[in-house]
């Protein structure tokens, strides 16, 4: 008896508790509403059945629960029954499938005119690129990133030269309009989050991830790393505010652009370049790298 | 598709099972072949997944092709033979010939024993090229794939060795030997095959590996 | 459905297969340590996995201590979480449940549950279990090297795994992966015997149909986990000379800290390929021995027969199949190519149907059956409530665009505790209680068995449920701390508290469970010859426990399949296999007729 008590505890509980629970998803700021849509059938779907099968149990202890003298029926299958279920439970995952898929389409058709904005991760922190007044995004290789050139972008390339990059600050997007992130990341994998976006991403080094969507709603909302990569792995946060285009465009101004820090940077001298060194001899240096004499990226 | 029916049965009716049980079993072979055959998927599943590794890293920046030592030809020679070896040995245990298993084996362990040694010696060689490096991918892939089935060779070595020394000890070819020397046989075969593929589609040409996907559509 | 018994035979012909010989240990060095006796081995695999698996519940305190009083134990560091997440995770997979489903409950059921005397390899099972002890005690030693052990996660992705920015770069990852490699080598000798013996080793009238599930799920486990692991062996030994040798396998350029490294060119995309080509498989190699003792442990305390035995052998076989082509859906929002999605989301959800006709029948089993609540067969119904839930989360994590926004958040460590922690335990206890009269002898104190369920159940569910919830907030998972955020809420940390005061208040049960076994066999009072009257052969022993051999001068001979509980028109309610038929004793007409 207490058994079926506290199954039926159990379920109703559980119905109450995703009920009442101040613990929910944050309210959206992006397109991704059909992500929203598609997690709440998943919800309706799955939940209709986790009650059934719950009551049904706590029905059986009730039922036959071990009395002397009784027998229990000796039924070894019944087809019909089980082609029943098999129907339904099909029926079943057809109705979470469709709309996962039908979303996923979307999520993974990228719009035309969507316009494209970089994120790169590192140990640990997020920096920013943006196309400057000519709309596209310069060249990079890790193999150029020095300590002033931290983006490895190609000193050549005529198309980087007006990219504003963003380091150490936050990030400021336009609202209402179609978004490819792209990402890079100099070191190990990490995981462009935002929580109100809804979308994530890995962003893989040696390769360029992307993922998109629209913002809807102006704010300021937390940028997190959603791939565990290394010790401060937590301490990579970041910002970024959703404005007005009028305000993005103002704020964007104000940015300097990838030509400024490198005039900045090496007044006079050419951009030292990093390319191919370091490589071709990893036999010989091994792996022998520490690094414990470097200043600890946690602060607590 | 006896296992087949073997699974569709309805266990709670009335069977004369009892009767039929030893007479069918789910596959019929002595226990310890059985083991080795499913030893040997697991292999193949290893060096599978490893050549479809070596196909993706393919795909990547920075691939360069590896060397191909010619002398890899003539270590392929000798496994062949080792293998041949063995196969009279097989043939010799099943005509209950002791002579022709004993013959069988140390031409098999002679010859297997020279492919691991052109093995080091196409290492050495790799090794003393000029520009040789670690971080060159298909080298390395070259030394991890042929460690691998030579780790494989060693363990068969093992075997071999114990066999041989039975095989010594005995007047006449009995049961249990014949069993050992064609589990040795079947071994010697399968690792043989695998360094076939291994030496076809990675180790004798750049193109062995590219031609194949592009047959299967996959390039 | 008409029952009867096989009137034919009664008495069975003579062998025609000669009888193996049995290794005779011969001092008291080669019969309780290295034994070859699977039992022996049994008990020695368990012992060393619930050892090692301590040790990964006191890491769960430490974590759930950070968690719920963030900057409190000033003793836990980051690098400190990090490293108790990964070796956690990696212990409770691998060296706990692994190892004490195959080698522990495989090693002990098999022989006895198929008719046979022992394992068919003896001396490679034995080599299999001081490998593996080896494997855990490498593991272990991480503990103590400089830099302590791997903070890379469980699923020890490069780059990260093997550079600086991760704690235990030093020592702790190169042990983590020898220790890997010694697991697979050592689980792979094992798994050859369980197979081979399932195949070839059966009594006489033991046809495949009649095998008790129990036995089908640790098969087909087995035949997964051999071809698995290798994917795991490939990547494991690829890292490794990646961290020692510096090769490029799945090193791509790097940039670390500003210092480029001379790594170039390999594909991390691709260990992760490797990792959960073995990784999903991994969790039906824990969960398909769970539903195979679940099944038969349901049936043995419902006293009916497990409800559609065919359906469920197929099932077993269908989703091992399947699981092989499911394995990308840990990888959605990895970067691999978006178009993999359609394909790995719709074979995810496909392996649902058969995991739900599974679930159906252990609940049908229970339908019109007489059910003793028995401590076994309670945590049976708490494995079917926590699987039931882990198993619809994961139609959330495997839908993928549902998975989008709650990938690496706590919603995925809710779900696989659920449904890979959680329940499969939850089998192990349910089985450890329904096997302990035949191991030991005794029987365990109820009493204390029950406190043991219900504060675990209970604070299992608490534990886990509110956790999916604050993934929904968005938490990411294999964070130290979430500190000041803009969306997750105060109440949150009041969450917290709560999960670790009941975390460690059902770490406490499992000491009082721990008490109980260890008090009870010497003090338990003694259970007699089959006290579940079970059915199955491992009941049916010549003594209790069962001695070296097993079976005393005779081989067993089985007349029926592994369900004959209330069979109709006979007097018991159940029919031992091995019950000659004319020795089955019909009903008394009088008592049926006042049914
Ligand atoms: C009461 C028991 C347990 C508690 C309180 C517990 C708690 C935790 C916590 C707090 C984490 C870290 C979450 C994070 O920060 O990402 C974790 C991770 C994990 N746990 Fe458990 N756990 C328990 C039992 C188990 C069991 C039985 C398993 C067996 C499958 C398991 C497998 C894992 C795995 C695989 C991880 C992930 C490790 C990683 O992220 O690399 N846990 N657990
Ligand atoms: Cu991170
Ligand atoms: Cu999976």
């Amino acid at each position: 008896m207490l058994v079926a008590v506290v199954l039926v505890v159990i379920a109703v509980g559980t119905v109450v508790f995703h009920v009442v629970s101040p613990w929910w998803w944050t309210p959206i700021a992006s397109n991704w509403h059909i992500i929203d849509d598609a997690t709440l059938v998943t919800f309706w779907i799955t939940g209709v059945a986790y009650v059934a099968v719950i009551l049904f149990m706590a029905y059986c202890a009730v039922r036959f629960r071990y009395r002397k003298g009784r027998r229990a029926a000796y039924e070894p299958e019944n087809k019909r029954l089980e082609w029943w279920l098999t129907g339904l439970t099909s029926l079943g995952v057809i109705g979470l499938l469709t709309p996962g898929l039908i979303v996923w389409n979307e999520f993974v058709t990228v719009p035309d005119d969507a316009a494209e904005f970089e994120v790169v991760g590192r140990q640990w922190q997020w920096s920013y690129r943006l196309p400057g007044k000519d709309g596209v995004l310069g060249a990079s290789d890790p193999r150029l990133i020095t300590g002033d050139n931290t983006f490895g972008l190609d000193p050549n390339d005529p198309r980087g030269q007006d990219d504003v990059l963003i380091e150490g600050d936050d990030l400021h997007l336009p609202i209402g309009r179609p978004l490819k992130v792209l990402m890079r990341s100099a070191d190990v994998i990490h995981d462009f989050y935002v929580p109100h976006f809804r979308a994530k991403m890995d962003i893989i080094p040696g390769m360029v991830t992307y993922f998109w969507f629209t913002p809807t709603r102006t704010g300021t909302f937390d940028i997190l790393c959603a791939e565990l990569c290394g010790v401060g792995h937590h301490t990579m946060r970041g910002m970024v505010v959703v404005e007005a285009d009028t305000d993005y465009q103002e704020w964007l101004q104000g940015q300097s652009t990838f030509a400024d820090l490198m005039a900045r940077a090496a007044p006079g001298d050419a951009v030292k370049l990093a390319a191919d060194e370091g490589r071709g001899d990893a036999a010989a240096n091994g792996n022998t790298r520490s690094g414990s004499d470097r200043p600890s990226p946690i602060n607590r | 598709m006896d296992l087949l029916r073997q699974i569709t049965e309805k266990p709670w009716l009335p069977q004369d099972a009892v009767e039929r049980l030893h007479a069918e079993r789910a596959i019929a072979a002595p226990a310890a072949k059985i083991g080795l055959r499913f030893f040997l998927a697991v292999v193949s599943v290893l060096f599978l997944l490893l050549i479809i590794a070596y196909a993706e890293r393919m795909r990547f920046e920075a691939w360069r092709p590896g060397p191909q030592p010619v002398l890899l030809w003539l270590n392929t020679a000798l496994l062949i033979l080792g293998s041949v070896g063995l196969q009279w040995a097989r043939v010799a245990a099943n005509r209950r010939q002791i002579d022709g298993v004993r013959k069988g084996l140390m031409i098999g362990g002679f010859f297997t024993l020279a492919f691991l040694a052109g093995q080091i010696a196409a290492w050495r060689q790799l090794s003393g090229i000029p520009f040789f490096n670690m971080a060159s991918p298909a080298i390395a892939f070259f030394y991890l794939i042929t460690a691998l089935h030579g780790v494989h060779i060693v363990g068969g070595l093992v075997a071999w060795g114990r066999a041989t020394a039975r095989v010594w000890r005995a007047s006449a070819v009995a049961r249990p030997l014949q069993g050992s020397v064609d589990l040795c046989a079947l071994y010697w075969h399968f690792l043989l095959l695998v360094w076939l593929v291994l030496f076809g589609l990675l180790f004798s040409g750049n193109g062995n590996i590219d031609l194949l996907l592009a047959l299967c559509g996959f390039r | 459905m008409a029952y009867a018994e096989p009137a034919v035979v009664d008495h069975a012909p003579p062998a025609e297969v000669p009888e193996v010989e049995l290794y005779h240990a011969k001092t008291w060095l080669t019969k309780y340590v290295f034994s070859q006796d699977a039992k022996v081995i049994a008990i020695q695999y368990s012992l060393t996995a619930i050892a090692i698996g301590l040790v990964a519940l006191v890491l769960s305190w430490l974590m759930r201590l950070q968690l719920g009083f963030p900057a409190t134990f000033s003793f836990i560091e980051p690098a400190d979480y990090y490293q108790y997440v990964t070796m956690h995770g990696m212990i409770m997979v691998i060296y706990l449940l692994t190892a004490l489903f195959l080698g522990g409950f495989g090693n002990y059921l098999i022989p006895l549950m198929v008719g046979a005397r022992d394992m068919v390899f003896p001396y490679v099972n034995m080599l299999s279990y001081w490998i593996y002890l080896l494997a855990v005690l490498v593991l272990a030693a991480s503990f103590f090297t400089p830099g302590g052990p791997s903070g890379a996660g469980w699923t020890l992705y490069p780059p990260q795994s093997i550079l600086s920015g991760t704690p235990g770069q030093e020592w702790g990852i190169i042990l983590m992966l020898v220790s890997l490699m010694l697991f697979i080598i050592g689980f792979t000798m094992g798994g050859l015997n369980y197979v081979v013996t399932v195949l070839q080793a059966r009594a006489r009238g033991m046809t495949l149909m009649r095998l008790p599930l129990t036995v089908w799920g640790i098969f087909v486990a087995t035949i997964l986990a051999l071809l698995a692991f290798p994917a795991l062996f490939v990547a494991v030994v690829m890292s490794l000379l990646d961290r020692t040798v510096g090769t490029s396998f799945f090193m791509p350029h790097i940039v670390e800290m500003g210092e480029q490294l001379p790594y170039g060119g390999g594909s991390p995309i691709l260990f992760q390929h490797l990792f959960w080509f073995f990784g999903h498989p991994e969790v039906y190699i824990v969960a398909l021995p769970a539903f195979g003792i679940v099944s038969d442990l349901i049936s043995t305390h419902a006293r009916r027969n497990i409800f559609g035995y065919r359906m469920m052998v197929w099932a077993i076989i269908a989703i091992g199949g399947l699981s092989f082509v499911v394995w990308a859906h840990h990888m959605y929002v990895s970067g691999m190519n978006p178009y993999f999605g359609f394909f790995f989301a719709t074979s995810t959800l496909v392996i649902a149907i058969p995991t739900a006709i599974k679930l159906y029948n252990w609940v049908l089993t229970l339908w019109r059956g007489n059910i003793h609540f028995t401590v076994p067969m309670l945590f049976c119904i708490a494995f079917i409530v926590t699987f039931l839930n882990g198993g619809i989360t994961g139609l959330f994590l495997g839908n993928v665009s549902v998975d989008v926004p709650l990938s690496d958040t706590m919603f995925v460590v809710a779900h696989f505790h659920m449904v890979m922690g959680v329940a499969p335990i939850f089998v192990i206890f349910a089985a450890i209680y329904h096997w302990y009269p035949l191991i030991s002898g005794r029987m365990f104190n109820q009493a204390l068995g029950l406190f043991h369920f219900w504060v675990t159940f209970i604070g299992a569910y608490l534990i886990f449920l509110p956790l999916h919830y604050l993934g929904f907030v968005g938490v990411p998972r294999r964070y130290f701390e979430i500190g000041e955020t803009g969306f997750v809420p105060e109440s949150a940390a009041t969450l917290n508290e709560f999960i670790t005061v009941v975390a460690l208040i059902v770490g406490f049960a499992q000491v009082v469970f721990m008490a109980n076994l260890a008090w009870s066999v010497f003090r338990g009072r003694v259970a007699g010859r089959n006290p579940w009257r079970a059915v199955t052969l491992e009941w049916q022993t010549a003594e209790v426990p069962p001695g070296h051999g097993n079976w005393g001068p005779t081989l067993p001979v089985v007349y029926r399949w592994a369900y004959a509980y209330s069979v109709p028109g006979v007097e018991d309610d159940f029919v031992p296999q091995n019950l000659p038929p004319s020795q089955v004793k019909a009903a008394d007409p009088s008592a049926r007729a006042a049914e």
